[in-house]
């Protein structure tokens, strides 16, 4: 495969960042990635990434939670073996529903933050034993770092990068 | 400024004289006679449609029964039936001339509620120093000023269904009962008119000189020079809150649980608060939306809109979990002594009873829970006003079937109490609205909360 090169511009704020990434996305340059040490406000909006649709999932997963547990004590208490347990009514499910409730809910609970968790280790790709994908250890300290796809423009780009006050610019190979 | 619009002016005055001529209506045909009353469950048995009559028969004809049964040996069954036949005749006449009474209470405690609840969250807001809602300081002012005539009205109306009227509301009132019911005669120490009065004016006193003072800080320091107006209404802020916990506990014990007064609950006084704090909320929205699209908040943004709407619903889900709290441990337990409190509200209150929790709790959950709908004023307010609706038929739930029982109904006494005090309250907030700057101008964090955006 082809190697590709791409730009390292390293900056140590995270306000210079952000009006870095402003005038890189006006220039109508493609930002691959963004390395910083911690959440930048805003800067998914500067980089016009899509909003995350997680809240939509945990909706979802809370519902089969909750479906869950409707499910399972409707055939335990109601329909397998309908005991009377303390003179609580167990000839239909609604008439003894407020005894479920609390299972109900912590089963909804428990479905949405678990599933939703995996959900988001999934699609961020996070297990243990994976590798780092750190193009740069400095980034997890004070660092910040910007990735820029180059396509035989790196003189104009680098100049770019200079302007928005990019402490170091490196033009890095990367086999993809 | 804001200056009150002749018409919305007229449109509270009308709601004013019409919900007048509606509650004058509603006490005017609700004194019946016995034989009058005697004829119309006469006909409502007649037409089949008497089910207030067997639910209410069934009460009287258990006691009757007993007394039969004991004198059975003299063998006068006969007279303990017409016993029986008068007792109820007399518990319906009752009922019915109670409606109108707590028709008014009802819609006055409603009003008065939201004005207590935005006291309470405007005291927080301060104590907490919140950076989004100083902006939305001059509203809730605005709404607390309906607060002190508010409360005084139901106190006035508590206290004189028990001299003006025959005792309408609260029955711990009525000597003749209190003499024949050791449970209440246990409590009158708690529970008597002189020590009802003076605990009111007590609790109103003291949310009144808060509100009073936080008013007055709270414009002074629009042109002072330094925080000290700032720093002494946070302190009073403070202050307020530990008096309001303790007064709004013992003021939902008086003005609300003692309707019932052979029942308690002890998370009660905390369920109340949950009810004036979330309809406080949703009414500092509606007033927000109706004053901004009048063009009058041009700082307030979606932002102070998304923040208000994530307290509605979050306290909407308080008020649940409280509700549910009090109902399963009641229902769980199952304790003859207090469980005749669901029984009652279960057989005659099924739709009001559980058509609120699906508009306070599953109707909020579900519209307010996307954070795109937060930010829409019509989708804000057409969650509020059910919630608001939701929290009304609450309080109509805490007070009506200690009171007309199974003769209740949503009709004209009921109505016109909520136009008179709709209009009563529109009149005095807008008008409060209009005294001051709707801007907190000398406020400590407004610059925060101008360009608070989430």
């Amino acid at each position: 495969m082809e190697a590709s090169k791409v730009i390292h511009a390293i900056y140590t704020d995270d306000d210079i960042l952000m009006s870095a990434v402003k005038k890189v996305k006006a220039q109508r340059f493609h930002i691959e990635e963004i390395y910083t040490p911690f959440p930048v406000h805003g800067l998914d909006k500067a980089m016009g990434l899509a909003p995350t649709r997680i809240a939509i999932t945990a909706f979802i997963y809370g519902l089969i939670g909750l479906t869950v547990a409707v499910l399972m004590m409707n055939f335990i208490m109601i329909e397998d073996w309908p005991q009377n347990i303390g003179g609580k009514p167990s000839f239909s499910y609604i008439e003894n529903m407020p005894a479920f409730v609390p299972i109900m809910f912590e089963l909804t609970v428990f479905f949405a933050a678990h599933l939703m968790v995996i959900t988001f280790y999934l699609r961020s790709r996070m297990w243990p034993f994976k590798n780092a994908e750190n193009p740069d250890p400095r980034t997890t300290d004070d660092h910040f770092l910007m990735e820029i796809a180059v396509d035989g423009n790196e003189k104009e780009l680098e100049s770019l990068l200079a302007e928005t006050g990019a402490v170091e610019i490196n033009l890095v190979d990367k086999a993809h | 400024m804001y200056t009150f619009s002749n018409k919305l002016k007229t449109f509270s005055f009308v709601l004013m004289l019409l919900g007048a001529i509606g509650v004058g209506y509603g006490f005017m045909t609700s004194h019946l006679s016995f034989e009058e009353v005697e004829h119309l469950l006469a006909e409502e048995s007649h037409h089949g449609g008497g089910h207030g009559e067997e639910a209410a028969h069934a009460a009287p004809t258990h006691d009757a029964h007993a007394v039969a049964d004991s004198h059975d040996n003299h063998g006068d069954t006969a007279h303990a039936e017409v016993d029986e036949h008068k007792e109820h005749v007399e518990h319906v006449q009752h009922q019915i001339a109670n409606r109108p009474w707590s028709a008014l209470y009802v819609a006055a405690f409603f009003f008065m509620m939201i004005a207590l609840g935005v006291l309470a969250f405007y005291a927080i807001q301060i104590a907490s120093q919140a950076g989004w809602s100083p902006v939305l300081f001059r509203v809730m002012e605005g709404i607390t000023a309906y607060m002190l005539p508010g409360a005084l009205i139901v106190l006035a109306i508590a206290v004189a269904s028990g001299t003006i009227g025959h005792y309408n509301i609260f029955i711990w009132m009525d000597p003749e009962v209190v003499a024949h019911d050791k449970l209440i005669a246990g409590k009158t120490g708690w529970l008597n008119i002189g020590g009802f009065v003076i605990r009111g004016l007590i609790f109103i006193g003291g949310w009144y000189a808060y509100r009073h003072f936080s008013r007055k800080f709270s414009i002074a320091q629009d042109i002072a020079e330094d925080k000290s107006n700032f720093k002494k209404s946070f302190r009073i802020s403070a202050a307020f809150l530990v008096f309001f916990i303790y007064t709004e506990s013992m003021m939902s014990w008086d003005w609300i649980m003692s309707v019932d007064p052979h029942w308690f609950s002890t998370l009660f006084g905390w369920y109340v608060f949950a009810s004036m704090f979330v309809s406080g909320i949703t009414v500092i929205a509606l007033i927000t939306i109706y004053l901004k699209s009048r063009n009058y908040l041009e700082f307030v943004n979606e932002n102070h809109l998304h923040d208000v709407a994530k307290f509605m619903f979050a306290f909407s889900i308080f008020w649940t979990y409280l509700w549910f709290s009090q109902f399963m441990l009641i229902w769980y337990s199952n304790i003859p002594e207090e469980v005749t409190y669901f029984v009652t509200r279960f057989q005659d209150y099924k739709l009001p009873f559980l058509g609120m929790v699906v508009m306070n709790f599953v109707f909020p959950i579900l519209m307010l829970m996307n954070a795109d709908y937060k930010r829409m004023p019509w989708f804000v307010v057409m969650a509020g006003l059910v919630i608001l609706f939701g929290h009304y038929i609450d309080i109509f739930n805490m007070i009506m079937p200690a009171t007309v029982g199974d003769r209740w109904f949503i009709g004209i006494p009921e109505i016109s109490s909520i136009l008179l005090f709709a209009g009563l309250f529109i009149f005095v907030v807008f008008s409060a609205l209009t005294k001051a700057p709707l801007l907190v101008k000398g406020y400590p964090f407004r610059k925060e909360s101008e360009e608070f955006h989430y």
